[in-house]
């Protein structure tokens, strides 16, 4: 007596070839998945306890960076602004708007705003923002358009393939310093050319080379070893 | 090939013993699965077994809460019980592969009755192989970062480093077993198939057949697959201890950086896998009265395989210590002097009996033919491999360059669990194995019968 149909024939020829292309599709799968806003938060706007909005107080006011990132040149870390620095302002302006209590409540109770942290780096790794904007890394390099950004989300995974994309050729990124807090900075071009000693610069590579050696940054190989920034 | 028909007063045991057609063989050897009742005595064997399993996982288990500070390791004995019970689980294997495909390709025919049963060995022992690493690298959740792949880390693995080749090797080692190991079993499970009258055994045995009919074709394509992978598993024999041996060689440790390990590990790994396999053997053919099969033929090569790969240890350990006086290097000569004068010397003096001087028995004719002579010759090169792996890990790490990083290693009890856990772990396979698969080759014992040879 038979046990199998005939058709098992043809279901175990496709399902061992099939098995192939499904083991390969599960495993693209899962590297599309780690990549991808559900575990990176990229381009996701987080909630946070008052709307702040960076689209606002930078491109429609025109506040620069460090008015309320103070430490940014100086510390490794940018610095949150504390409440007094928002009532520089709201105590004057926008006093009774109900958005803002949240803000004077702050003030009054002299607790601070809990924020959600955006761009958050694992504990593991050790960042300093004043190197970076010290070597002529813009603002909006790393942290995207934030002059167009209502609510704050992070521009880039922050995964570790992105920050050796430039620490393995950082001549890609670098500006002059006089440009790094410029949120509409445009690489050097025909159109637009960069002059630096002298020199007039049409394109970012030249540029950025230049800029390596005249800001004095370590070696590719200084700034991709592992104790870099894994300390 | 008379030695296959005759039994002549004084000549060699023969491979199978006479009397026997290709029907008996047939039911002889698919009986143990298909027909045979469960014994008491397969339930305590299993039962312990999978019990020593169970110990196995919940010293896992509690490893993965605790995290690798409940071993004995730590620095400077950073490697421990997990690499030696590494290294002595691969080397197992070895013997596996040199009966399926090496003796193959040298048409060493006697090795048909006991092929089938070394490649499960040895996938067995890759599978208790396999385990130290990964809950040796600290965080084994992470251990698929052993694998080169396009990861969001934007980093490859050290292809310079030897453990990487490991990774490479054993997972080579492993896939090529199993296909070995399971193209040589279809034509014995479609006899399963076609025997069994449990429809969900038809059903299995049918799955895992793949369809085998034995015609002329399948015959013709088979044996060109079976030769093919016997190829393709003959050169891992060697490289994949090699590889194994680089772990350690490529490294500047004294009593690790010679040149002498490749070739020496892969003797070891033999000698180790020989012991086995005779191990296994021995109460194999007596309890299921196959002696008929696995003869004193098969116990005095497996011996003789034994002696000569014992010697090319003892050679092995001679220049070791040769190199330790010639080589002029303070450093080597120390760690021959702490062998032999150091805290773990009893270890080392017990290496040297288990290895070197007890298996010299072996050159006695008669005693390769006392199976239970045998068995414990087998059991003490086991006891002795194992050493060998302990004294090279662990006495060349505790005493290197810096007398203020000497130390010394005291595994744990999880240590001792986890490892004889993968022993229970290899025997609950094997026994389920015996019990649900031919464990002599069917198809391979047949062609040494004399109805096989063809009369022109």
């Amino acid at each position: 007596m038979q046990i199998f149909h005939r058709s098992t024939n043809t279901i175990s020829r496709a399902t061992i070839y099939g098995a192939v292309f499904l083991i390969a599709a599960l495993l693209w799968a899962v590297l599309e998945l780690q990549r991808s806003p559900y575990i990176t938060y990229a381009k996701v706007a987080r909630p946070q306890p008052v709307p702040f909005s960076h689209q606002h107080h930078v491109a429609g006011l025109g506040i620069d960076c460090r008015y309320c990132h103070t430490s940014v040149e100086t510390s490794s870390f940018a610095g949150i602004p504390p409440t007094k620095t928002c009532m520089n302002c709201h105590s004057q302006i926008w006093t009774g708007a109900p958005l803002l209590e949240p803000v004077r409540e702050s003030f009054r109770s002299g607790k601070s705003l809990v924020w959600t942290r955006v761009n958050d780096l694992p504990d593991f790794v050790y960042f300093n923002h004043s190197i970076h904007i010290n070597k002529g890394v813009g603002c909006n390099t790393c942290h995207g358009p934030v002059d167009r950004m209502p609510l704050m989300y992070n521009e880039n995974s922050l995964q570790m393939e992105w920050c050796l994309d430039c620490h393995r050729d950082p001549a890609k990124n670098l500006r002059l310093r006089d440009q790094v807090f410029n949120m509409r900075y445009e690489p050097p071009s025909t159109l637009k050319p960069v002059t630096l000693d002298g020199k007039e610069y049409t394109d970012q590579m030249s540029l950025g080379a230049d800029l390596v050696r005249k800001y004095k940054l370590r070696t590719v190989t200084d700034i991709t070893s592992c104790s870099t920034c894994h300390r | 090939m008379d030695e296959r028909i005759e039994h002549a007063e004084g000549a060699r045991a023969p491979v199978i013993e006479p009397g026997y057609t290709f029907g008996t063989v047939t039911d002889k050897i698919s009986s143990i699965v298909l027909t045979r009742p469960m014994s008491n005595g397969w339930f305590l064997g299993f039962g312990v077994a999978f019990l020593l399993t169970m110990m196995m996982l919940y010293a896992m288990a509690y490893l993965f809460v605790k995290g690798v500070g409940i071993w004995g390791v730590t620095i400077p004995i950073g490697w421990g019980f997990a690499i030696i019970n590494f290294v002595w689980w691969i080397g197992i294997g070895h013997a596996g592969t040199l009966i399926s495909a090496i003796l193959l390709l040298l048409r060493q025919s006697w090795r048909n009755s006991i092929n089938r049963f070394a490649e499960a060995m040895t996938l067995f022992a890759v599978s208790a192989a396999g385990i130290f690493p990964l809950i040796h690298v600290g965080r084994p959740w992470l251990a698929y970062w052993l694998f080169p792949y396009p990861n969001s880390m934007g980093v490859w693995p050290q292809f310079r480093s030897p453990l990487i080749w490991d990774v490479f090797a054993v997972s080579t080692y492993a896939t090529i077993s199993l296909l070995f190991w399971f193209v040589g079993l279809i034509p014995d499970l479609a006899t399963l198939r076609d025997r069994s009258t449990n429809r969900g055994a038809k059903i299995i045995y049918g799955i895992l057949a793949m369809g085998w009919r034995g015609s002329a074709r399948h015959w013709d394509r088979y044996e060109t697959a079976y030769l093919l992978l016997a190829g393709l598993a003959t050169p891992l024999v060697l490289s994949v201890h090699t590889v194994v041996s680089f772990d350690f060689a490529v490294g500047i440790v004294p009593g690790w950086h010679t040149t002498i390990f490749p070739p020496y590990f892969v003797a070891g790994a033999i000698y180790s896998g020989f012991a086995m396999v005779l191990m296994l053997a021995i109460p194999i053919r007596k309890l299921y009265g196959l002696e008929d099969f696995i003869t004193e033929l098969h116990l005095q090569n497996a011996a003789k395989v034994m002696l000569a790969t014992g010697l090319i240890v003892g050679y092995g350990y001679v220049i070791e210590a040769f190199m330790g006086w010639y080589s002029g290097n303070r450093y080597d000569a120390f760690t021959l002097w702490n062998r032999l004068h150091g805290p773990y010397r009893w270890e080392y003096y017990a290496l040297l009996m288990c290895n070197i001087v007890i298996p010299q028995v072996l050159w006695i004719r008669k005693l390769r033919s006392r199976p239970i002579a045998l068995f414990f010759v087998s059991l003490v090169v086991l006891v002795g491999m194992w050493l060998e792996r302990f004294i090279i890990v662990v006495v060349s790490l505790h005493r290197d360059f810096l007398t203020s990083s000497w130390g010394m290693y005291y595994p744990t009890r999880w240590d001792w669990m986890t490892y004889i856990g993968t022993i229970g772990m290899f025997l609950a396979a094997m026994f389920l194995f015996v019990r649900l698969l031919p464990m002599i080759s069917i198809f391979e014992m047949r062609t040494l019968l004399p109805e096989a040879e063809v009369k022109e």
